[in-house]
C-alpha cells in the first residue's frame, strides 16, 4: 500500500511542477492545485497509514495519528484560499497586461501573435 | 564615577552643537567642547590607578548566553588613547571654530566630529570584541560623514567614497578575524581573548585569523598596498585632517596591532608581515612625500610613512621596539597635528596649499611659521625636540632586530634612507613654504591668522618641547602604563634622555641630516627624474576597480534575474533538487522496518485512477477546460483517500473545498482564454518534463522512507487529553480549537486578508468578456434552468440544516467549524449559480466583510476570554449541563471559537465567490469606476 501512495504523490508532484513551469497562468493554477494535493497527501502520511483507526475516542483500539490531521486540515482550507488568490491575481494580470503569460508580457515567439488579435477580436 | 560615562558623554554630546547652534558660533563649539573635556577629565581622574598597573573594568550583560555585553575597560594603552583623542579633539574644536567659513554649518560639522569622538573612545576603551568592531565601523561612518563635508566637491565625494570603502571592507574583514578568535578562544571578552595568547597561537586557524586582523588594521592605518585612501581624504576640511588622517583615525590600525600584541605577535608569520608591511610603508610614503607639491598631499604621505614606521616598530621583534612605537604615536600625533592646523592656516589666509606658489610667507607670518618650523623640526627628528627622541629609539631598535635573518642588515639602513626623505621633505616644508622667494601669484595677500586659531598649534608645540627635552618628566608614567598594557605587564629597562653618548644610531641620525639636506639642495635633479614616470591617478585607478566590480555584479544579477518568472521557477526547483538529492543518496535503504499495509483491488483501481486523471491534466493542459474535469477527478480520489485512511474529518473538508475550487477555476476560466497556446519548443518540454520527473521521483522516494520508518509521534498526548483536557473525543477537532488553537487563529486571518485582497483585486477589474464559447456559438439565453433553481432552493434548508448538524457535533464527532462553514458556502454558491447574483441580492443582505471581521473577532475574544479567570490566552473551559427533555449536554469555551472560524471561512469563501460572480452579470462593479 505504501508503495502505492509513494508512487501516487510521486506522480502529482510531476503534474504539479511540469504544469507551474508552464508559461500561461491557468496551467500554473492547476499545476498549484494539483502540488498542493501532493504536499496534503505527503503531510498526512507523516502519520503513518491506518485503516479504520479515526481519531474519534472511544471507537476503535489504536487510532491514527490526529495531528498531522489537524495540520493538513487547515493546510485545505489556506490551500484554497492560495488557490483562489493567484487565479484572481492571473485574472487580474490578464486584465491589466492584456495577455495571460506568467511574465506578463508575451514572448517573442512567432505563434504568439495571431492568438493576440484573436483575443481582441 | 563610572567608565560608561567616558563614550557615553561624547555621545551625549552629538547633540550639543546641534542645539546650541542658534546661539552663535563661539556659543556652539564652547557647548561643544563641555561635554568631551568632562570626559577628559574623567579620564585623568583614573590616572593613579593606571599607573600603578591597573586595569579597570566595567560591564553591563545584555544576552549573556551569547557573550553579548557591553564592557569598558581602561588600561594605559586605552589612557593614552583617550588622551589624544580627548585632547586633541578638544584642540581641534577651538581650531574648527575660526577655521570654517559663515557658510558651513558649523553644527553638522561639530555633530559629525563628535560622534567620530565617541566611536574612536568606543573603539579605545571596548571590552568586548564585537563592541570593538561596532565602534571601528561607525569610525568608518563618521569619517565618511566627515571628507564628505563639503559635499558640492567633487574630489570630496570621491574621496570619502574610497575612504569609506577601504576602511570598510577592512572592517569586514576584522569582523571575520574577531569572530573567529572569539572561536577558537570560546569568549568576546577582551580579557579572556588576552589571557589566552597560547591557545590562538598554536590553532590551526591562526594564520587565517592574523591575515583578517591585519587587514582590517591595515587599511585602516593607511599601509601599503592600501595607503591610497588617505591622501584623497584630505579632500576633507583640515581639522578633520588633523584630527582624522593624523591624530587619530589612522592611528586605530595601530591600536589594532597594539591591543591584540600580546596575543597575536610573538611568531614568525606576524614579524614577517608587519614588519615588511610597515617598511614598505614607510619607505614608500617619505619618497612620496618629497615630491607633493600640495602642502597636505606632502603631510599626507608623511603620515603614510611615519604609520609605517610605527608598523615596523610593532613588527619587530624586541619588546623596546613595542615601547618605542607607543612613544612614536604620542610624538607623531602632537607634530603631524600642529602641522595639519598650521597647513590650514596657510591654506585659509593666503587661499592656496601649492608649494609652488607658497613662498616666502615668514614675512607675511611670522608667529604661525615660527611654530610650523618647529613641528616640522621635529617631524625631521631635530634634537630637543620629541621627533628625535622616538627616531633615535628606532634606529637603535632596527640594529636590534633579527626578524628578516641574514638579511636584517637591511633594516636599518633602509630606516636610515626613509630618514633621509624624511629630512628633506620636512626641510622642503620650511625652506619652499616660508623662504625661498617671493608668493607667486595667490589669491590673498597671506596673514597671521585670528589669534585664537594659533592656541592649539601652540599648544602642540609647545607640547612637541617639552616631550623633547624633559620627556620622562612629562609622558613617562603614561608610557610606562601603555607599554605594560601591550606587553602584557613587563615593561623593560629603557631611558627616556636626550644624550646616549655617541653610538650608531646617533650616527644614522646625522646621517639622515645630512643626506637630506644635501637632496633637498639638489631636489630639481630629483623632479627631473620622478617626471619620467607617467603619474597614476589612484582615485581613475579605483573607480575603475569598481566599475569593473559593479558591472561583474550586474553581469550575474542578469544572469539570475532575466525578468522571466519560468526561470526563477526553475532555479529555485533546480535549487531544492541539490539540497534533496545529495543526502537521500547517504541513505542506503529505502524501506524501513515498518510493515506494510495490505492492498485490495478497489485500491489499486483508485490509484490508477488518481495517475491516470493526473497524466490526463498535464497531457490536456492546453484544453483548459478538459483539464479542470480531469483536475476534480484527482481531488475527488484525494478526498476518497483520506477517507479510507482514517481521517473523515479530512475527507469532508477536502470534498467540500473541492466543489469550491472547481466553481472558483470555472468562473475564472470565464475570463481567461479557453485554451493555452503551444509555445513551449520541444526541448524547453523535455527539460521541464526532466526537472518534474526527478523532482516527483524524490518525493515520492522520501514519502515511501518516510511512511515505512516507524513513527515517534507527540499525539499520545493528545489523545490522552483531548476528553480530559478539551472536552472533546474528535482528536482533530479539539487540537483545532483547543491544544493549538492559537495556530487556527492565526489561520483564519490569513484566510481572512486573503479573501479581502481579493476582494480589492476584483473591485476595480476591467475584463474582456467573451460574448460567446471558443467556437464562437452565444450563450443560451435562459441563464438560470428552472429545475436547478427549483432543487437547490428546496435543499437550501436542508443544507443548512447540515451544516449546524456538523458543526454542533465536531467535537465529538468528524465535523467543526471549517467543514461547517465550507457546507453551508456551498450551499449558497449553490444558490448563486441557481438564480444569479440579482436574484440573491435581494433576499440575503449578508455584509461579507462583516462575516469575517466578526469571526476573527469572536475567535480572538473567546482567546482574550481565558485572561478574566487569570489564565494564558486560548485557555479553553467546558462542562456538562441538564435541561428537561433534551438531557445531558456540553458547553465548551471551544464551540465559541469554532463558531468565529465558521464565520470567517462563510465570509471568505462567499467573498471570492460572489465578488467574482458578479462580474459575470450586467451589473458589474466596474461602475463606480465611471463616477
Amino acid at each position: 500500500m505504501e508503495a502505492v501512495y509513494a508512487v501516487c504523490v510521486g506522480l502529482l508532484t510531476f503534474s504539479g511542477v511540469f504544469l507551474c513551469l508552464r508559461g500561461r497562468t491557468f496551467p500554473v493554477v492547476m499545476g498549484l492545485t494539483l502540488l498542493s494535493y501532493a504536499v496534503n497527501l505527503f503531510l498526512f502520511s507523516s502519520g503513518r497509514l491506518k485503516f479504520d483507526g479515526a481519531t474519534i475516542l472511544g471507537t476503535s483500539f489504536s487510532y491514527a495519528d490526529p495531528l498531522p490531521q489537524a495540520l493538513v486540515l487547515t493546510a485545505i482550507v489556506i490551500g484554497f484560499a492560495m488557490t483562489a488568490f493567484i487565479v484572481i491575481l492571473a485574472m487580474r494580470a490578464r486584465a491589466d497586461l492584456g495577455n495571460d503569460h506568467v511574465d506578463g508580457r508575451l514572448p517573442p515567439a512567432p505563434e504568439a501573435k495571431p492568438r493576440r488579435k484573436k483575443e481582441h477580436a | 564615577m563610572s567608565l560608561f560615562w567616558i563614550p557615553l558623554l561624547p555621545l551625549i554630546g552629538t547633540l550639543a552643537p546641534l542645539l546650541s547652534e542658534r546661539f552663535g558660533r563661539s556659543a556652539c563649539a564652547l557647548f561643544t567642547a563641555i561635554l568631551p573635556a568632562v570626559a577628559l577629565a574623567m579620564v585623568m581622574s583614573f590616572t593613579p590607578q593606571i599607573f600603578a598597573g591597573e586595569t579597570l573594568q566595567q560591564s553591563f550583560s545584555w544576552i549573556p548566553a551569547m557573550g553579548l555585553e557591553l564592557s569598558f575597560r581602561l588600561d594605559g594603552l586605552a589612557m593614552l588613547f583617550c588622551i589624544l583623542i580627548l585632547g586633541i579633539g578638544l584642540l581641534v574644536i577651538l581650531y574648527a571654530r575660526y577655521y570654517l567659513s559663515q557658510q558651513d554649518s558649523m553644527a553638522r560639522f561639530y555633530a559629525y566630529l563628535i560622534l567620530f569622538m565617541t566611536a574612536m573612545v568606543g573603539i579605545v576603551t571596548a571590552n568586548n570584541l564585537l563592541q570593538l568592531w561596532l565602534f571601528w565601523e561607525l569610525t568608518s561612518i563618521s569619517s565618511f560623514l566627515l571628507i564628505s563635508f563639503w559635499n558640492h566637491k567633487s574630489e570630496a565625494r570621491k574621496g570619502a567614497r574610497m575612504a569609506l570603502t577601504v576602511t570598510g571592507a577592512g572592517g569586514l574583514a576584522l569582523l571575520a578575524g574577531l569572530l573567529l578568535i572569539a572561536d577558537i578562544v570560546g569568549s568576546y571578552d577582551l580579557s579572556v581573548v588576552l589571557a589566552s595568547g597560547d591557545t590562538l597561537r598554536d590553532h590551526a586557524a591562526y594564520p587565517v585569523a592574523l591575515v583578517l586582523v591585519l587587514l582590517g588594521a591595515f587599511t585602516k592605518s593607511a599601509q601599503f598596498p592600501f595607503h591610497f585612501w588617505l591622501p584623497h581624504a584630505m579632500a576633507a576640511p583640515t581639522p578633520v585632517s588633523a584630527y582624522l588622517h593624523s591624530a587619530t583615525m589612522v592611528k586605530a590600525g595601530i591600536f589594532l596591532l597594539a591591543r591584540f600584541y600580546p596575543v597575536l605577535s610573538g611568531t614568525e608569520l606576524w614579524f614577517l608581515i608587519v614588519s615588511l608591511t610597515g617598511l614598505a610603508t614607510l619607505l614608500l610614503g617619505a619618497y612620496i612625500a618629497l615630491f607633493k607639491h600640495d602642502l597636505k598631499g606632502l603631510l599626507a604621505y608623511s603620515t603614510i610613512s611615519h604609520l609605517g614606521l610605527i608598523t615596523l616598530l610593532l613588527g619587530m621583534d624586541t619588546e623596546l621596539a613595542a615601547v618605542a612605537a607607543i612613544f612614536h604615536i604620542i610624538n607623531h600625533a602632537t607634530f603631524k597635528a600642529s602641522l595639519f592646523m598650521a597647513a590650514g592656516i596657510i591654506d585659509h589666509e593666503s587661499g592656496s596649499r601649492d608649494m609652488r606658489k607658497l613662498n616666502g610667507l615668514w614675512k607675511y607670518m611670522p608667529h604661525t611659521a615660527t611654530l610650523a618650523m618647529v613641528a616640522a623640526a621635529s617631524m625631521a627628528g631635530v634634537p630637543l625636540l620629541n621627533g628625535f627622541l622616538s627616531k633615535e629609539m628606532f634606529f637603535a631598535e632596527t640594529l636590534h632586530q633579527v626578524a628578516l635573518g641574514s638579511l636584517s642588515w637591511m633594516v636599518p639602513v633602509l630606516a636610515t634612507l626613509a630618514g633621509v626623505f624624511a629630512v628633506a621633505y620636512s626641510t622642503r616644508f620650511i625652506h619652499d613654504v616660508f623662504f625661498n622667494g617671493e608668493p607667486i601669484d595667490l589669491p590673498k595677500t597671506p596673514h597671521e591668522p585670528p589669534r585664537y586659531m594659533k592656541i592649539p598649534v601652540e599648544i602642540l608645540v609647545t607640547l612637541c618641547l617639552l616631550l623633547g627635552i624633559f620627556p620622562a618628566y612629562i609622558v613617562g608614567g603614561l608610557l610606562d602604563a601603555a607599554s605594560a598594557a601591550v606587553l602584557a605587564g613587563s615593561v623593560p629597562e629603557y631611558s627616556l634622555s636626550i644624550w646616549h653618548g655617541f653610538n650608531l644610531p646617533l650616527l644614522m641620525s646625522v646621517i639622515a641630516m645630512a643626506g637630506g639636506l644635501i637632496i633637498y639642495y639638489n631636489r630639481r635633479h630629483l623632479y627631473q627624474f620622478q617626471a619620467q614616470f607617467p603619474e597614476t591617478d589612484a582615485k581613475l585607478v579605483f573607480e575603475r576597480l569598481i566599475q569593473w566590480l559593479v558591472d561583474g555584479a550586474s553581469r550575474v544579477h542578469k544572469f539570475f534575474e532575466n525578468g522571466s518568472l519560468q526561470r526563477y521557477m526553475m532555479l529555485l526547483l533546480l535549487f531544492s533538487l541539490a539540497l534533496t538529492a545529495g543526502p537521500l543518496m547517504d541513505l542506503n535503504t529505502t524501506a524501513g522496518l515498518r510493515p506494510h499495509l495490505p492492498i485490495n483491488g478497489v485500491e489499486i483501481t483508485a490509484a490508477v485512477l488518481l495517475c491516470l486523471s493526473a497524466l490526463a491534466t498535464v497531457i490536456w493542459h492546453r484544453k483548459r477546460m478538459v483539464a479542470l474535469l480531469t483536475l476534480s477527478v484527482v481531488g475527488l480520489i484525494v478526498s476518497i483517500t483520506f477517507a479510507r485512511f482514517s481521517a473523515p474529518d479530512l475527507a469532508l473538508t477536502q470534498l467540500s473545498v473541492e466543489v469550491v475550487t472547481v466553481i472558483l477555476l470555472m468562473l475564472a476560466l470565464f475570463f481567461l482564454p479557453q485554451k493555452t497556446p503551444k509555445e513551449s519548443s520541444p526541448r524547453r518540454i523535455v527539460r521541464d518534463m526532466g526537472i518534474a520527473a526527478i523532482l516527483g521521483g524524490i518525493i515520492g522516494t522520501i514519502n515511501y522512507a518516510l511512511m515505512t520508518r516507524p513513527l515517534h509521534s507527540i499525539s499520545d498526548f493528545f489523545l490522552a487529553n483531548s476528553k480530559t483536557g478539551g472536552g472533546g473525543t474528535n482528536v482533530v477537532n479539539v487540537i483545532l480549537v483547543d491544544f493549538r488553537g492559537f495556530d487556527t487563529l492565526g489561520e483564519i486571518t490569513v484566510l481572512g486578508i486573503a479573501a479581502l485582497g481579493i476582494y480589492k483585486l476584483i473591485a476595480r477589474m476591467r475584463l474582456y468578456m467573451p460574448a460567446g464559447d471558443e467556437h464562437g456559438r452565444p450563450w443560451a439565453r435562459d441563464r438560470h434552468p428552472l429545475m436547478l433553481a427549483m432543487i437547490s432552493q428546496s435543499l437550501l434548508p436542508l443544507a443548512l440544516l447540515v451544516s449546524v448538524y456538523i458543526f454542533l457535533r465536531g467535537h465529538n464527532l468528524p465535523g467543526g467549524g471549517f467543514i461547517a462553514g465550507l457546507v453551508t458556502s456551498v450551499a449558497l454558491v449553490q444558490q448563486y449559480v441557481a438564480h444569479g447574483v440579482d436574484w440573491i441580492k435581494a433576499r440575503l443582505k449578508l455584509d461579507y466583510q462583516w462575516l469575517i471581521a466578526s469571526g476573527v473577532l469572536i475567535a480572538a475574544l473567546t482567546g482574550l476570554g481565558s485572561w478574566a479567570f487569570d489564565r494564558p490566552f486560548l485557555t479553553s473551559w467546558f462542562d456538562y449541563f441538564e435541561l428537561p427533555w433534551i438531557g445531558k449536554f456540553e458547553l465548551a469555551s471551544a464551540m465559541l471559537f469554532d463558531l468565529g472560524v465558521y464565520l470567517t471561512v462563510v465570509g471568505a469563501t462567499l467573498l471570492i465567490l460572489a465578488n467574482l460572480g458578479k462580474l459575470t452579470t450586467n451589473h458589474r462593479p466596474t461602475q463606480p469606476e465611471s463616477e
